[in-house]
């Protein structure tokens, strides 16, 4: 792999000495272990509001693992345990007595697949969050659906047929729609794990355009295995190897002028 | 490649090593319905005469009723069986469906790993030994023999069958689906209960049609809880109360008792309750199919 530059990670985090208002979260030192192995080691790193942040790297580098610490999704999971912190606004988000609910409605998750609930119309499942938590207001209801759906581009598509089932649509309409569902709980941060990996190019490019126009709103995180992607949708950029964050910059620094060898031989198809 | 497949073996023995694999499948085929066909033909042939309106309207009393020609018949114990089987189906699908929500659900929790070995063992334990419990845990308390304590026998025996098929038709749901509703800050009872239950709907009831069937089908659990009745109970709350014949048990009574007339009532009472089972297991496979 040729000679590494051999600089520990936390040399190239730019992580700020104070808090300021552009970031939104920062991860200190965070581990990620499954049983006694490590997916994710020692990572800190700042995401930035209105800032679209990518995740690259070769399959099982960690960077999907280190997403789902962020809004703590993994709890599910057995033997899988978390050191270090998240700070959302400057809270730990792992602290005692937090809520992952509370957590997890303020970072929406879109995963790879599209993950309609199979039974609810294309309405209940955009206000699935809503909804289901007690929100009867029919009107109330109406108004967020509409908003979700026109903010993830799917609107126009479906505003006739909101209540067939979710699952009628095609894979990208499912993708748009799992985003507006993610929207109609008006999150924080978004945190993406693949969400194109699955579709044809013209609804990845849709979904692409979306992430776009919700860095506006929304500091975003996606994880992508298409480093084209990347260029065209991050502002920054974290490159991870083995577990490891091994260098994180802004995008165009990240493909143009790298410092790291690893991240070097990756972007330009070495290995991964 | 394919010339040394060709090498190996002629098309001409390939096709012959197929016929006789199809002649195999097709002869244990036939050996696994043999019996089905036997039993159901035996039970009718037998059975179909002692069918008439007497038997679906009239109670059993005593022998000497059958002996002298006079009505007697098995509404009390058609009657008898479906409120014992309801009662069992009441007790029985909250506590499966929860013990099987547990099972796929909270894979996790401590109790997770003892639940799935006893509910094994439940499933194992031989029946009769089900209705010495209800017997020791309803009859013996009350003081008597009743519908209620065959419905608590019948449901034991249920319990573990739903709570593995209510754990398998969950597990069959991906498991992206309770991401998806976690990652919209949905609590986890909230998960399970609006979205993958929903979903895993119908192999949930083709799993309690299953156990149903099953439970329908035992005498042991009812020989010393519904006990059995020749009468029908004064007031409809006897058959839960009080002592119940059931189908089962009926057969059983009714095919060691030493009144030939007794003998044929009894092949009727096989044709019912081959119909009542019969009916269920089709409808479940309806169901199962309308799911794929």
């Amino acid at each position: 792999m040729g000679k590494n530059k051999k600089k520990h990670n936390k040399d190239l985090v730019k992580t700020p000495d104070s808090w300021d208002s552009s970031i939104k979260m920062l991860t200190k030192d965070l581990s990620v272990k499954y049983g006694e192995v490590y997916g994710v080691k020692g990572v800190s790193l700042p995401i930035y509001n209105r800032k679209v942040t990518a995740f690259i790297g070769p399959s099982g580098c960690g960077k999907s693992t280190f997403l789902r610490a962020l809004n703590r999704m993994h709890e599910l999971s057995k033997n899988v345990t978390v050191s270090g912190e998240v700070l959302l606004d400057g809270d730990n988000i792992y602290a005692q007595g937090v809520n992952p609910v509370v957590i997890r409605r303020k970072i929406g998750m879109v995963f790879q697949k599209p993950t309609p609930f199979p039974t609810m119309s294309i309405f209940d499942n955009v206000v699935a969050g809503l909804k289901l938590v007690g929100i009867k207001d029919k009107k109330y209801l109406a108004e967020v659906c509409e908003k979700a759906l026109t903010q993830a581009a799917l609107f126009e598509e479906v505003k006739d047929r909101l209540s067939s089932l979710g699952g009628s649509l095609s894979g990208g309409q499912q993708q748009r729609l799992s985003i507006a569902r993610a929207l109609a709980i008006e999150p924080e941060v978004l945190l993406m794990d693949e969400p194109t990996s699955s579709l044809d190019p013209i609804s990845s490019m849709k979904i692409e355009e979306l992430i776009y126009q919700l860095k506006e709103h929304y500091a975003i995180v996606i994880v992508t295995h298409n480093m084209q992607q990347a260029t065209r949708v991050s502002d920054n950029t974290a490159f991870f190897y083995l577990g490891e964050l091994v260098e994180y910059d802004n995008t165009s620094n990240i493909f143009t002028n790298p410092s790291d060898q690893r991240t070097e031989n990756y972007i330009s198809g070495k290995f991964g | 490649m394919w010339e040394q497949v060709k090498a190996r073996k002629s098309l001409r023995q390939r096709s012959i090593n197929d016929k006789i694999m199809v002649a195999l499948i097709t002869l244990s085929t036939i050996l696994v319905l043999t019996p089905l066909v036997i039993i159901i033909g035996y039970v009718v042939v037998n059975g179909i005469g002692a069918l008439n309106y007497d038997f679906f309207t009239e109670e059993l009393g005593s022998p000497t009723r059958a002996m002298r020609g006079q009505p007697t018949g098995l509404v009390h114990t058609i009657l008898g069986t479906a409120v014992v089987d309801l009662l069992s189906l009441i007790i029985a699908a909250p506590i499966g469906i929860g013990a099987g929500i547990m099972l796929s659900e909270y894979p996790e929790h401590k109790l997770n790993p003892l639940l799935r070995v006893m509910n094994d063992t439940l499933n194992g334990m031989p029946a009769i030994l089900k209705g010495l419990l209800a017997f020791t845990l309803i009859v013996r308390p009350m003081g008597t023999f009743s519908g209620l304590a065959g419905g608590v026998a019948l449901a034991i025996v249920m319990i573990p069958i739903i709570a593995r098929s209510t754990e398998s038709a969950l597990s069959n749901i991906p498991w992206s689906i309770r991401e998806a509703g976690l990652a919209i800050g949905l609590p986890r009872w909230r998960v399970i209960l609006s979205t993958v239950v929903p979903a895993a709907k119908s192999g949930m009831v083709t799993g309690f049609l299953i156990a149903f069937a099953r439970a329908v089908g035992e005498a042991a659990p009812l020989l010393f809880t519904s006990f059995g009745n020749n009468y029908l109970p004064n007031h409809w709350t006897g058959f839960i109360f009080g002592p119940v014949d059931t189908l089962p048990q009926r057969l059983y009574s009714l095919a060691i008792s030493p009144y030939k007339e007794w003998h044929s009532m009894g092949w009727g009472a096989g044709i019912v309750l081959l119909g009542f089972v019969i009916v269920l297991f089709s409808a479940s496979r309806f169901l199962y199919r309308k799911r794929k």
